[in-house]
């Protein structure tokens, strides 16, 4: 992990700016030491509790063939036996890996940029912005079992409303080569709200005066956005990256509604929760499949991480 | 081993010194992803004091129905409110919402469970009764009214009785009264008449066999089926148990005959759920459905127009009197606090009296498991499924509650879809599912 060594270097760049005028070398107050030392003790001691300790367990749990009956002496070791399996003859696993990308590729390219789109024609306070807004943000606000139910109206095969307006019978959860592109669809219906939402927030805390400056400058309206607004913007540009990356990884909730991630909508999260989650209780398998996982977004985590400190140690 | 050093430690202390153990450590391995339903599911037990049974002392029954879920709730709520009345204990009953009672009964019974639970018989209830985690009810056995066929259903491995049964339902080919005598249809009475009989129903433009398996588990009852009536009872069983070998001729016989099957069945089952299924059956779309008797729920009627025959013989060395028939019933949890309420309580829950204020109880009756019972209630439809398990030689459970879960649930539901999407690939299929079954049955 590169944030070890680079962490110091972090906290030296960042302090200049909110260096009380004394100096940094001078020692803080006996008190305000202790409130320093507590605010980092406390979250740290909770993290490596609930985040680093399990991960760490679930990674010595995924050597091992566990039914979750009996205490953990029960557990029969075996080695990389279950990651072979994985990888050898568990039929579901290939095909979550490719949706986890498809899924990825397919929020960067469509959802985010046009919720990106949105925000920008929002952030011109037209008239009716606000019923627009809330018009976009609506589906995030809604629970995900009432997303499946709605879009099963849409979806059905028999009784959905787009095989009965247009007289088609397409199977659209049915069929393996069609319902990932249907699941898609009501995934981005309400990514794009999200990411609206983020963005338009983030457009909002631009500096007039910017916008001011460049009309001045007698630059059009779509040179502002890309020449000035948007490197203005490079946290909020940030997050929107994270979080897509994040959602396709753990994309889930919408696939378990419709069909437990199975028959075409297999997906990393969703083969993790059929192996542990439920009447099925093969940890060990489960662990390997959870650690596959967390490997995969340990790659993505340590680019950002070092795109993060790369830039910080420049600015 | 815990079991055994519980009378030098209080019981009680035992209990929550290997629960927070296990469910630390569960949660921890989990990361976190199973321990919420656990929390929901023990509910914290209060210090219970007074007689171990009779008037005065308390026993917990843990439900897997919540409240306000309907029938199903309020003949459980029904039968605990009659026992409490009966025998002057009281009932604590602990309502929890169906999958999550099923999702979590691993951790619940490792946990602080109540002492009876709703549970079902098969490989499910002997696989607890394996890890010590039910109590053994062989003293609580025979049980009036209950015949040789439950009391075989409620045996584990050991030869020991864990299980108490309530009632059952049968797996059958439902169809629409009205639609078959306008058609002049009958029940098949051989694969000839079955084979002409789909044969009419697709000249006429019906399509014979409804069929959904978006959830993955309607499609195992075919399967079931298939093998039972084409290898026979004990050759299922023992594929059920791992066995037998997944990719054998036997297996393959099943999944060929299917093949041929699946022209007559409705396309596109991936896509529809059991209940969108039954609806087709209802409007007349299609003219039977292989399914459980539950079937009438999807219909939204009482079931007066339903009628149902077994599947017909397709070997004619195989007798046709085997059928899923899955049983439902309740076990007492070895980890519950008041063992003797339990079984006290357990073996009332099997009598004619318990599956009477079951059935008064609420709009939908069950059929009763006991023979004693009234069945003033039964419509039709429950009088002939009585009469057809009663009838039967031998009786499944239904393929997830037969075999281990973990692999009805990860081999089997995703074999089976990929067979329903390329039915050609039988070989491939059957190999896959070998190979998972020896790494999971070791």
């Amino acid at each position: 992990m590169s944030h070890t060594d680079e962490a110091p270097q972090q906290a030296a760049a960042a302090a200049p700016a909110q260096a009380p005028p004394q100096g940094r070398e001078k020692k803080l107050p006996a008190r305000d030491r202790l409130t320093v030392i507590l605010m980092v003790t406390i979250p740290l001691l909770l993290v490596l509790l609930l985040v680093w300790l399990p991960a760490l367990l679930s990674v010595v749990l995924s050597f091992g063939k566990w039914n979750g009956f009996g205490g953990v002496d029960t557990i029969e070791w075996v080695g990389f036996q279950n990651y072979e399996d994985i990888a050898t003859i568990y039929p579901p696993f290939w095909p979550a890996i490719q949706h986890n990308l498809i899924w990825l590729g397919f929020l960067f390219l469509f959802p985010t940029l046009l919720g990106i789109l949105l925000a920008v024609i929002l952030d011109r306070e037209m008239r009716g912005s606000r019923i627009y807004q809330t018009a976009f943000y609506m589906p995030v606000v809604l629970s995900l079992a009432l997303i499946g139910f709605i879009w099963q109206l849409f979806y059905s095969r028999d009784q959905g409303l787009i095989n009965d307006v247009f007289g088609t019978q397409v199977d659209w959860y049915g069929d393996p080569d069609i319902n990932l592109w249907a699941v898609l669809v009501a995934t981005a219906w309400r990514h794009t709200g999200y990411i609206m939402l983020i963005y338009l927030a983030g457009l909002k805390g631009v500096d007039a005066s910017l916008r001011e400056a460049a009309a001045v400058d007698g630059a059009s309206e779509v040179k502002t956005f890309f020449n000035v607004i948007f490197p203005v913007m490079r946290p909020i540009n940030m997050i929107v990256v994270v979080i897509v990356v994040i959602e396709s990884l753990r994309a889930f909730d919408l696939v378990w509604v419709v069909n437990k991630g199975r028959n075409g909508l297999e997906l990393i999260g969703a083969l993790v929760a059929q192996n542990v989650v439920g009447e099925a209780t093969r940890y060990g398998f489960g662990s390997a499949l959870a650690v596959i996982m967390m490997l995969i977004s340990s790659v993505f985590i340590t680019i950002y991480l070092r795109n993060v400190f790369r830039e910080e140690r420049r600015g | 081993m815990s079991r055994l050093i519980s009378s030098a430690v209080p019981r009680s202390a035992m209990v929550t010194m290997e629960a927070s153990r296990r469910s630390v450590l569960r949660g921890m391995a989990l990361s976190g992803l199973a321990v919420g339903g656990a929390s929901l599911l023990a509910a914290c037990g209060g210090g219970d004091s007074g007689p171990a049974t009779g008037s005065g002392a308390t026993v917990k029954f843990g439900i897997n129905e919540a409240e306000g879920s309907g029938a199903a709730y309020d003949r459980l709520k029904a039968i605990a409110d009659a026992y409490a009345k009966e025998s002057g204990t009281k009932v604590d009953l602990n309502a929890v919402d169906h999958n999550t009672f099923q999702e979590s009964i691993n951790t619940y019974l490792q946990g602080t469970p109540d002492d009876v639970f709703t549970w079902f018989a098969g490989f499910r209830m002997s696989q607890f009764a394996d890890n010590g985690l039910i109590t053994d009810l062989s003293d609580q056995w025979p049980i009036d009214g209950l015949g040789d066929s439950f009391k075989q259903a409620a045996t584990a491995s050991d030869g020991k009785q864990y299980f108490v049964p309530i009632s059952y339902y049968p797996w059958a080919v439902f169809y629409r009264k009205s639609v078959w005598e306008k058609n002049g249809w009958t029940p098949p009475e051989t694969n000839d008449d079955f084979m002409a009989l789909m044969d009419e129903m697709q000249g006429k433009g019906v399509t014979p066999f409804a069929f959904g398996d978006k959830d993955g588990w309607p499609a195992m009852g075919t399967f079931d089926i298939l093998n039972m009536r084409l290898n026979g009872f004990d050759f299922h069983m023992s594929l059920m148990a791992g066995d037998e070998a997944w990719d054998g001729d036997e297996v393959k016989l099943v999944f060929d005959t299917w093949r041929k099957l699946l022209p007559y069945h409705q396309a596109d089952p991936l896509g529809r759920t059991w209940q969108e299924a039954a609806t087709s059956m209802g409007k007349g779309e299609c003219g039977m459905y292989l399914l459980g008797t539950f079937v009438v729920d999807a219909l939204g009627e009482n079931g007066e127009d339903l009628d149902f025959f077994t599947f017909p013989q397709l070997d004619s060395s195989i007798a046709a009197d085997s059928l899923d028939a899955p049983i439902d019933g309740f076990c007492v949890a070895a980890a519950g606090k008041n063992q003797e309420a339990g079984k006290a309580m357990a073996k009332w829950l099997g009598s004619a009296a318990a599956a009477d204020a079951g059935n008064n109880g609420a709009d939908a009756p069950f059929i009763a498991a006991n023979d004693g019972a009234s069945t003033s209630t039964y419509s039709d439809l429950q009088k002939k499924s009585a009469e057809v398990v009663g009838a039967a030689a031998n009786i499944a459970q239904f393929m997830d509650r037969d075999t281990n879960a973990d692999f009805a649930n990860t081999v089997m539901i995703p074999s089976i879809q990929d067979f329903l999407k390329n039915p050609d690939d039988i070989d491939g299929v059957t190999a896959s599912i070998q190979e998972q079954a020896a790494s999971i049955f070791g």
